[in-house]
């Protein structure tokens, strides 16, 4: 048998720069809503929460929509000279950032609402800027739920289907990533391949889970 | 120039914060009240912790809020010391006491961060991680921490009221030394009488939101009209000094004009400024100054107010010949026996003084 390394490849880079792109997209967000007092805020992070329970072929749908040719964003790139994003390796990314996003945001926010009010006012009356004291206090307090955000993000990132499907496509070393490539074995009937890889997907996430407790145990104990 | 004006108000939910007063920039300034009286609420807006509507605060004559003008806390020349000590918890011990001295330039700098931990006694866990430290050690390091920041003001938020009794005692010679070697003007909630006659010598009471007394400590303790004198561990304190040492007895006598008292042998030099805390509960008056009794402490003084506790007790106020004043608790029946009015000459027994330094 021959085995196909390449949607390994794919995938383990889609994640790792989707998880990049949400951390550093996700954390202001998840310190807004862990802030703000303005009324409307419940509807931004339902928004957030919204792949929580949307079914990827539908977020898939209106994005395949909203990066074609023919869509708001599909025209912004085109008027760019950067064609559409649609079946290419950046439309994956948009799919992966948007379907994860609340898997990241949710952990980092509820970190930052754990700690409260009261380690930023004492960095104050320290004379830390706004900015030292998010960086400096903040982010270093928040540390288990951007280790639990940054975990969940990748690891839903390297399971998601239908959002693939439908923006991604099957092109391979472009947008055929695992899941895709284990449906096409299926489909093409090569069990042996697709064993292979379905075997290492759920050792994979056997792994990521596992971990995470035992992370999140040892965080807990040495006190953060 | 050198005082700390403050005049501000704030709606908070249904409690309504109205506050106005001047006091000199030195030593320690109680603020007081019982809880729910905005003593916090007041200390977080003068730190810039919450907005107030409209306000002015100016310490020194630097305005740090005014109509035009709101000064961000972490522009502000303050330290701020939390009810509980608000450690960061992922730097240790030394890291903590760096954040905010790294912050201030070294010019500006004008407290020695080796004598700030030695005053405080940090040195032998200064390497430590916060979350090892009792909770005196962890009071002590954030009062390092928020000295290390050379303010021009502290701020301190009942800093002992979190702690035991034990730990409590353990601060409060740190505390007392904090005054004598650091001439930095501190703002200091409480709501312990006790703990006021200790530390502040200037005292501002709050009721409800406002302002309802400002003065000296030892003069506001024992008004009659304000609710501390009526509490059941009412006290005065009398200054006085260090007269001579009852070798026999095991003494040591404290005097002040028109009278002295002793209290247990402490090793003392003659001459040393000294304070005692006498318990109004402790002192019984008589008409004469009688030497068949076991109380050595006889003090002349004058009555000068007198209130109605409850129906069984009233609270006399006394003045000695120095002006300083004393509380005595007795009955209603012993008071009207003694035929108490204002002005009358009497003779203040005490029963027990306790030397507060």
């Amino acid at each position: 048998m021959e085995m196909d390394w390449q949607p390994v490849w794919l995938t383990l880079k889609l994640a790792t720069t989707t998880t990049l792109v949400l951390l550093i997209l996700g954390t202001p967000v998840a310190w807004w809503l862990s802030r703000s007092k303005v009324w409307w805020k419940e509807i931004i992070g339902s928004l957030v929460a919204l792949p929580l329970v949307l079914p990827p072929t539908v977020l898939g749908f209106y994005l395949l929509l909203m990066l074609g040719p023919n869509g708001p964003i599909g025209e912004l790139t085109q008027s760019l000279g950067l064609g559409t994003l649609a079946f290419t390796f950046p439309g994956l990314v948009i799919g992966s950032v948007i379907y994860s996003l609340p898997f990241v945001v949710q952990p980092i926010r509820n970190a930052f609402e754990a700690m409260g009010e009261r380690p930023m006012e004492v960095a104050a009356t320290l004379r830390a800027s706004p900015l030292a004291r998010f960086f400096g206090i903040a982010i270093p307090l928040a540390r288990p739920g951007f280790l639990t955000g940054s975990v969940l993000g990748f690891a839903h990132t390297v399971g998601e289907f239908g959002v693939v499907l439908m923006i991604g496509g099957n092109i391979p070393g472009e947008t055929k990533v695992l899941s895709v490539a284990i449906y096409d074995h299926v489909e093409t009937l090569e069990w042996e391949q697709a064993h292979w890889l379905a075997g290492g997907m759920l050792l994979f996430a056997f792994i990521v889970v596992y971990s995470m407790y035992l992370l999140e145990k040892r965080l807990r104990r040495s006190g953060r | 120039m050198s005082t700390i004006e403050v005049s501000l108000t704030k709606q908070l939910g249904d409690f309504h914060l109205d506050i106005s007063f001047e006091v000199p920039a030195n030593g320690v300034i109680a603020l007081f009240g019982r809880s729910g009286s905005g003593k916090t609420s007041l200390l977080r807006a003068i730190a810039g912790l919450i907005r107030p509507s409209n306000g002015v605060v100016k310490i020194n004559g630097e305005i740090w809020q005014d109509e035009h003008q709101f000064i961000p806390t972490h522009q502000r020349p303050l330290g701020y010391v939390f009810q509980e000590a608000s450690l960061f918890p992922h730097l240790s011990v030394r890291r903590n006491l760096e954040y905010g001295w790294r912050r201030i330039p070294k010019a500006n700098r004008k407290i020695d961060f080796d004598s700030v931990v030695e005053l405080l006694g940090i040195g032998p866990f200064i390497q430590r991680a916060t979350h090892r430290l009792s909770g005196g050690e962890r009071q002590r390091v954030a009062i390092a921490r928020a000295l290390l920041t050379s303010p021009r003001l502290l701020l301190m938020d009942e800093p002992l009221s979190a702690l035991d009794h034990g730990a409590k005692r353990s601060i409060l010679p740190y505390l007392e030394n904090l005054n004598d070697e650091l001439a930095i003007p501190s703002l200091y909630v409480s709501h312990d009488p006790n703990e006021v006659a200790h530390l502040a010598d200037q005292m501002v009471v709050l009721d409800a939101g406002k302002v309802i007394a400002t003065g000296t400590a030892a003069n506001l303790l024992t008004q009659l009209d304000l609710p501390m004198a009526q509490f059941d561990d009412a006290a005065a304190t009398l200054a006085g000094s260090v007269s001579a040492h009852d070798h026999t007895f095991h003494l040591t006598w404290i005097s002040m004009h028109g009278g002295r008292v002793a209290v247990a042998r402490e090793d003392l030099p003659v001459g040393r400024h000294a304070r005692v805390r006498i318990q109004a509960r402790d002192v019984s008056l008589s008409l004469k100054a009688h030497s068949d009794t076991s109380i050595i402490n006889i003090l002349p003084a004058i009555v000068v107010d007198t209130k109605e506790v409850n129906q069984t007790q009233m609270i006399v106020r006394l003045e000695l010949f120095d002006g300083q004043t004393l509380l005595s608790r007795i009955t209603r029946r012993s008071g009207l026996g003694l035929g108490l009015h204002e002005g009358m000459q009497l003779y203040a027994q005490v029963k027990s003084v306790a030397l507060i330094g």
